[in-house]
């Protein structure tokens, strides 16, 4: 079938339509690069398009830190990438203790930041943190904080970085995914369903699927999947403006500019990788209600109108892959954000612009690489 | 958590009461389960309430034989589960085939199947005009509905504005219970007529249907309803409410009146959201101008063990229907092992031969009445989702390769609590035109759960356990 499809050669190919795949899209082609960009399905179909898009800082592991200071910079300036503000709204993101203990492991993680120089958190006592959630439950006593973090609109951020990435040059391939990898002279040619492409370096950002792709370059991924359901529910008067989670259970939650609450934290779906398919499981998602419910006690009638899943990996230490293949050269990877990549999309795209330019990275990326997953694969 | 029957049926209109009595006569155990509070569904709504009434009276004798069936339903020993909305429906292999979540008295519930039928029926088509959102415009089904559960009707004269026999029907009705009709705005295309013909002589194996249409016409012309015929477009106007209307017959100018009350109707499609939800295979119906789940000959959709009966498989009435539901019924007591496939086979052959004649006159009605293009074209400003209120406009500039789902991330048509019921074949013409494809090509939006809304603490007190991975 492949054969037909006349060949076009780029500089950079990218293969994932997500927002990583398109950050990357853009500023390699903002660097002067030709790019091609590979969808199997459409822009945004899977967890870009699912994601609740928290721009958060806040409670993140700290070997991401760095580049998710740059990035939170970077989201405070998100006009000046995309030419749109995506959504964004600076309203803080706040990690909510229920008891003594929970505060007291807030409190645990605030001081080992500080010992290593950071500041962008916060501890807030119950009474500012009543003064940030008029509505949050009594028996909540504090709070880690970060004031500059927000959420943003994820369709919104989408059709920003796909119309910057087209209007830099980008050629967006949807409906096309990658059947086949071949090794020609310097180049890997890629054969699509509907086109074949050329180029000495190949970006994968291709999400849940990515374990896959690098399988093709012969890069063994130990990769997880996640399923994380949302609910959405109906418009509710102006309720909460910052984005919260808490210290003891699976929960995000956060009100839309629209009103609906937007109702998350990890709880998984069931899902089928091969058929491209998430199915809720109402029963498991009950806890999400319940942690809701248990923050946010007047929202015990308000009406969900929408449930979904949406499909990502993730790997055993939940940090991402960002760096070279080991073992493909020209192939590099940026999957594996395990629930938390939204953030990261502006600066992840820089980094692996500057990998394909020049070999290396002033970023601090190295506990990012594929080899410490597959290192300890091997000694397992 | 309830006790598991053999077989759950959504749906207490004409199939689902057939299909539970029938089922009940062979020895299997159902629960049937509908929103409202009594069987009949929306064809014999309130049937048992009206019965020996004026309002009964004025329903007419294809409504009063609803009563025979709800007496039979409710002597068959089902387990009646009225008031119950099914919000969410799972798979649930391997312990027993099926989960059905059931809403009740503001609680929830789940009661375990070997098979679903479901039984929902029909929704009237989206048809988007300007104003048709308005306060006072309302659909013809609606109007019928108030009629049937709270004998009211409306007390200044009605515009009425539309195709198909249901506004037929309703004018007659309301005609009989001494309801005013300002005038009968036909928005069914005069060359319908020509495309029509050739069903003709296959139609009038069921002359009796046909008969019964002559005779609503027939009312209606010695009522002296003031009759506009081929009326292309119509739009609503009004500050907060409905003021004037404005029509205009294709070819003609457009003449505007003032109104207070306007009712609108542009036939019916089946009811597909849950077995778009199941990921049940869809065939578009060219002749419906609509989706329909792809049925094997018992009534059996791509998924085993989910059956659709009634008008929610195909529009084809209350004896189709019935008779849908019946064979259904068979297909489901012989997967169940209570009838060998040879009995199945012989009990179905009458039933399927009455179901021929009872679609006789289809194709003819559906040639007839087959909604005019304006339907699916609306205007650059008319709301299409009225949920999110988005427009034509808005949708047409979105429209892009992705298909309906990309443009519903994209402009949030179909992303509110009517899940997209309202707009959803209107944003898939819309694409099809602006991509020059076809409705059939483009799809349909994904439906996601919940089918109906349900609260955050209905679903924190949920009571289930849950499965072991």
């Amino acid at each position: 079938m492949t054969g037909g499809n006349p060949t076009t050669l780029y500089d950079v190919v990218v293969v994932g339509g997500g927002l990583h795949g398109l950050s990357a899209a853009l500023h390699l082609a903002r660097g002067g690069a030709r790019v091609g960009l590979l969808e199997r399905a459409w822009i945004g179909r899977h967890a870009s398009g699912a994601s609740a898009a928290g721009v958060r800082t806040l409670g993140r592991p700290i070997a991401e830190l760095p580049i998710s200071l740059e990035a939170m910079a970077m989201w405070h300036d998100i006009r000046g990438l995309v030419d749109d503000d995506c959504g964004f709204h600076m309203h803080g993101q706040i990690k909510v203790a229920e008891n003594a203990s929970e505060l007291a492991g807030l409190r645990q993680r605030d001081e080992q930041l500080r010992a290593l120089g950071y500041r962008h958190e916060e501890i807030v006592d119950a009474q500012e943190l009543r003064r940030l959630l008029p509505p949050i439950a009594p028996h909540c006593v504090g709070a880690a904080v970060a004031r500059d973090n927000g959420a943003a609109d994820p369709h919104r951020t989408l059709q920003a970085f796909r119309r910057s990435a087209e209007a830099a040059g980008v050629a967006i391939y949807e409906g096309c995914g990658v059947e086949r990898v071949e090794s020609v002279a310097e180049r890997w040619r890629l054969c699509g369903s509907r086109a074949t492409v050329e180029a000495p370096v190949v970006v994968n950002a291709a999400g849940a699927w990515a374990g896959r792709l690098a399988a093709l370059f012969g890069d063994g991924v130990p990769l997880g999947t996640k399923a994380s359901m949302m609910i959405v529910t109906e418009r509710v008067a102006p309720y909460i403006a910052p984005v919260v989670s808490c210290a003891g259970r699976a929960l995000s939650f956060k009100q839309t500019d629209r009103g609906t609450l937007l109702i998350g934290g990890g709880v998984q779906g069931r899902f089928d990788l091969q058929a491209e398919k998430t199915t809720v499981d109402f029963v498991a998602l009950r806890r999400a209600a319940q942690a809701a419910i248990a923050l946010f006690p007047s929202v015990v009638g308000v009406a969900m109108t929408r449930v979904w899943a949406g499909l990502e990996a993730k790997t055993e230490d939940l940090l991402p892959v960002i760096g070279p293949s080991p073992s493909a050269p020209g192939l590099l990877h940026a999957f594996g954000f395990s629930g938390h990549g939204f953030q990261l999309v502006p600066v992840v795209g820089a980094i692996i612009a500057e990998l394909a330019a020049s070999g290396s990275t002033t970023r601090q990326i190295a506990p990012f690489a594929l080899e410490r997953l597959t290192v300890k694969e091997a000694a397992a | 958590m309830s006790k598991l029957q053999d077989v759950a049926v959504l749906g207490a209109g004409p199939a689902g009461m057939a299909a539970a009595v029938r089922l009940r006569a062979l020895g299997v155990p159902v629960a049937l389960i509908d929103e409202q509070p009594a069987p009949g569904g929306q064809i014999w709504r309130n049937v048992e309430g009206n019965e020996n009434t004026a309002v009964g009276k004025a329903l007419g004798s294809d409504y009063a034989a609803g009563a025979a069936a709800a007496a039979a339903l409710n002597e068959s020993g089902c387990v009646l589960r009225f008031g119950n909305q099914l919000w969410q429906l799972e798979d649930a292999q391997p312990e027993a085939k099926w989960r059905v979540f059931v809403k009740a008295g503001g609680g929830l519930d789940m009661l375990p199947a070997s098979a679903v039928l479901l039984a929902g029926g029909a929704q009237e088509r989206p048809n988007p005009f300007p104003g048709w959102t308005l306060p006072g415009v309302v659909s013809v089904g609606a109007a019928q509905i108030l009629m049937k559960t709270a004998g009211q009707i409306p007390e200044e004269p009605v515009w009425i504005a539309g195709s198909g026999p249901l506004p037929l029907l309703y004018m007659t009705q309301l005609l009989a219970l001494g309801g005013k009709i300002a005038g009968y705005l036909d928005t069914s295309p005069r060359g319908n007529l020509a495309a029509a013909l050739p069903h003709l002589p296959r139609a009038l194996a069921a002359w009796k249907d046909l008969r019964k249409g002559l005779g609503w016409l027939q009312t209606l012309r010695r009522s002296g309803v003031p009759v506009v015929k081929d009326v292309a477009e119509i739009a609503a106007a009004g500050n907060d409410r409905l003021e004037s209307l404005t029509y205009r017959p294709r070819g003609s100018k457009a003449v505007t009146v003032p109104a207070r009350l306007l009712l609108v109707h542009e036939g019916v499609v089946p009811g597909i959201h849950v077995t778009m939800a199941m990921g049940c295979a869809h065939d578009w119906r060219d002749d419906q101008v609509c989706f329909a789940p792809r049925l094997d000959g018992w009534g059996e959709t791509s998924r085993a063990g989910l059956y659709v009966a009634g008008d929610g498989a195909g529009i084809g009435g209350a004896e189709a229907a019935r008779l849908r539901g019946e064979i259904a019924a068979l297909g489901i007591a012989c997967k169940l092992g209570k009838l060998s496939e040879a009995e199945a086979r012989q009990l179905a052959a009458p039933l399927r031969r009455a179901l021929d004649r009872a679609l006789a006159p289809r194709r003819f009605l559906d040639a007839l009445y087959r909604p005019r293009p304006e339907v699916f074209a609306p205007a650059e400003e008319t709301v299409v989702c009225r949920c999110e209120e988005v427009t034509a406009g808005q949708i047409r500039r979105a429209a892009g390769k992705g298909g309906p789902n990309q443009l519903k991330a994209f402009t949030r048509a179909g992303m509110g609590p009517c899940q997209g019921r309202q707009c959803g074949y209107t944003v898939s013409h819309l694409l099809a035109h602006s991509l020059n494809s076809s409705a059939a090509e483009v799809g349909f939006f994904h439906v996601r759960p919940p089918l109906k809304p349900v609260t955050l603490g209905e679903l924190a007190t949920l009571e289930i356990e849950e499965a072991t991975p």
